[in-house]
């Protein structure tokens, strides 16, 4: 059984004077995470994965769709339940530098979250409890106890928050965009604590970014977002070496390379407008897809399984097992 | 003979930060030539922002603390007020970091565009310069409709290339693009690097001083590189030399934390740099990285020395002449 499941989440924002204009920031979003993997929830700008995310941690309720977490509708639990729920599942964010109140040193901010889900735990349990999560992460003790937030690199304080995470002893940590603030240097550091934590005590992540790249270093698989609209998804490596929808085709061309120069120019139609692609019928990256034929602005494309993958796209249409 | 237009000799830009200084440039030195894309790369803190933006108006708390950088052989630094004024936007034009909201929000893109027409093209009439913005904004795919819209009425991808059109209209003899591509999207980041390179091709930009954070990217569109690390130069040189062959252990270690295409933590597990970069209140005498220098030795508390490898690639350590 899947560990998160999530069944067509749909969440439409009213934007506009009076909430005239819809926009359906996620759309029929069926996705897992099993036990012991990472999944990489890769997309650009506007393409609801924050959203997701928030929905999940339950920061924001799905407009339709349904979201389970170990069989549990996480949108229908309950006074004690909800703590056990944030037992489970912690969120890591974006911002390691607002992530901490900057009043407190770090020892007390960790001892604040171990002691909201231990509360029975005293003294030296508590000590012992909060060294340990620092050196899991990485760091030594001494570095940071006993100092402030400001007094911390981005580096250091996104460990921290992985460290604060941790202290809870959760199942699942939903990261969103976990590194794409920290320098280039670090940032392999940081998942490499993540797919450490999976191989030794089957933590499982949601990692949510922008990035393919380091999205298939670190993933066991990869689903890729486009306005709101799954486009693709499957094992990393596949998705990675054999991208079937022209989208994911377009991300892989555009990421800059060291080992390889641009040749010539991508081949992209240029958008005209925000928000028009989410009031397509049809496909929503049909108004940039070089593939982009009549039919994929007037319906949605149907999703082909071929194994583990999937892929949302009029392409492939004329094959296998439609759903 | 290359045409130099800008040099860049031992410039020194401090802050000053309650009585104490923050070393953010200190004493770099490079040389831009005529059509060429010149990156400039570091991670935060490593001055390369500073350093540019001190170029084109210094104001406070940055203090200009010795050096020169000279523009065509005038000295940036002693020029007077109306002399800068005069260089900006047809001289040297900068795309600061968070261009995307440089655009004043309460003019459409038409008026932004008069008013520094006014200011540094006097001898343009309204029609020419117009007419002028119609056809670059025609270059970079933008419809001239955009002239009537106001900033937040454009996305992320359609503001920077306004951006770029508003910053080049004039014809700059040296573009300086700080981060412009690190607030977008992967698929925009590349359209927009691939017009710069298109301005310059076509004569439009004469040379582009590129700052960014991200290596691969500049990779793509610079002839040479400029490596930093807290407010030294560590390494120069031809951008294809330098990045398959980097010298500095600092530029080793910024490469090979980038996964390359396809490389997975199951196959091969890479790993990061260690440690944070000095206080540049109080940097480490000598060479600044030799605290997380894995190859670090006695001499590194002496100023390491330029090793020049032939060809323009000169790296700065005491590795190479040992």
């Amino acid at each position: 059984m899947a560990l998160l499941r999530l069944e067509d989440v749909t969440k439409v924002f009213r934007t506009g004077l009076f909430g005239g204009q819809e926009i359906r920031a996620v759309e029929d979003v069926t996705m897992e995470v099993k036990e012991g993997e990472i999944v990489s929830l890769v997309g650009e700008s506007g393409s609801g994965k924050t959203t997701i995310a928030r929905m999940i941690l339950r920061f924001y309720r799905p407009t339709k769709g349904r979201i389970y977490y170990k069989g549990r509708d996480v949108w229908r639990l309950r006074g004690d339940e909800v703590k056990w729920y944030y037992s489970e599942v912690q969120g890591i964010f974006q911002d390691p530098y607002s992530s901490f109140n900057p009043i407190h040193r770090v020892e007390r901010i960790l001892y604040k979250t171990l002691h909201h889900f231990h509360p029975s735990l005293g003294g030296r349990g508590v000590e012992e409890r909060i060294r340990e999560a620092i050196e899991r992460v990485g760091l030594h003790p001494g570095d940071v106890l006993g100092k402030y937030p400001h007094q911390l690199s981005g580096g250091q304080l996104q460990r921290l928050s992985i460290a604060r995470a941790l202290l809870v002893e959760p199942s699942l940590i939903i990261a969103d965009e976990p590194v794409s603030m920290l320098d280039a240097s670090t940032r392999i550091d940081v998942l490499n604590i993540f797919a450490d934590l999976r191989d030794k005590e089957g933590l499982s992540v949601l990692m949510i970014g922008h990035d393919i790249l380091l999205a298939n270093y670190v993933s066991d698989r990869v689903v890729v977002l486009y306005k709101g609209n799954i486009v693709e998804e499957g094992p990393a490596k596949p998705v990675f070496v054999n991208p079937l929808h022209p989208y994911t085709g377009m991300l892989l061309e555009s990421i800059p390379r060291l080992d390889k120069k641009w040749e010539k120019r991508l081949e992209e139609k240029a958008e005209e407008e925000e928000y028009t692609a989410y009031r397509l019928k049809g496909c929503r990256f049909a108004p940039r897809c070089p593939a982009a034929r009549k039919i994929c602005f007037e319906a949605k494309p149907p999703t082909l399984k071929l194994e583990e993958r999937s892929v949302a796209c009029w392409i492939y249409s004329d094959y296998g097992e439609k759903s | 003979m290359r045409e130099e237009v800008l040099r860049v000799d031992g410039l020194k830009v401090w802050y000053s930060v309650g009585g104490s200084y923050v070393k953010a440039v200190d004493g770099v030195s490079f040389t831009v030539y005529r059509g060429e894309v010149f990156g400039i790369a570091g991670e935060s803190g490593c001055g390369k922002s500073t350093l540019v933006s001190s170029l084109v108006l210094l104001k406070p708390p940055m203090r200009h603390m010795g050096g020169r950088a000279l523009f065509h052989g005038k000295d940036l630094f002693s020029m007077s007020g109306e002399e800068l004024r005069k260089i900006r936007y047809k001289g040297i034009s900068i795309i600061p970091q968070f261009a995307l909201d440089a655009l004043s929000p309460t003019k459409r893109i038409r008026d932004i565009i008069l008013d520094l027409a006014a200011v540094h093209e006097p001898n343009l009439t309204k029609r020419e310069v117009l007419e002028r913005a119609e056809e670059r904004l025609r270059l970079v795919s933008l419809s001239p409709k955009v002239l009537d819209m106001y900033p937040v009425e454009l996305s992320g991808g359609m503001r920077q290339r306004a951006v770029l059109v508003v910053s080049t209209l004039f014809n700059p003899e040296l573009l300086i693009a700080d981060e412009v591509t690190s607030a977008l999207d992967v698929t925009t980041q590349r359209v927009v690097l691939e017009l710069l390179l298109e301005f310059l091709k076509a004569g439009i930009i004469g040379s582009i001083v590129a700052v960014t954070h991200d290596i691969a990217s500049l990779y793509q569109i610079a002839d040479r590189m400029m490596i930093m690390y807290a407010g030294k130069v560590v390494e120069i040189g031809p951008a294809e030399e330098l990045v398959k062959r980097p010298r500095h252990p600092y530029t080793q270690a910024l490469i090979s934390s980038i996964p390359s295409l396809g490389v997975t933590y199951k196959e091969k597990r890479l790993s990061g740099l260690k440690g944070s970069p000095p206080n540049l209140r109080d940097p480490p005498p000598g060479c600044r990285f030799a605290p997380r220098c894995p190859y670090a030795f006695e001499r590194c508390g002496e100023e390491p020395p330029a090793v020049e490898l032939g060809g323009g690639h000169v790296f700065y350590c005491w590795l190479g002449v040992r």
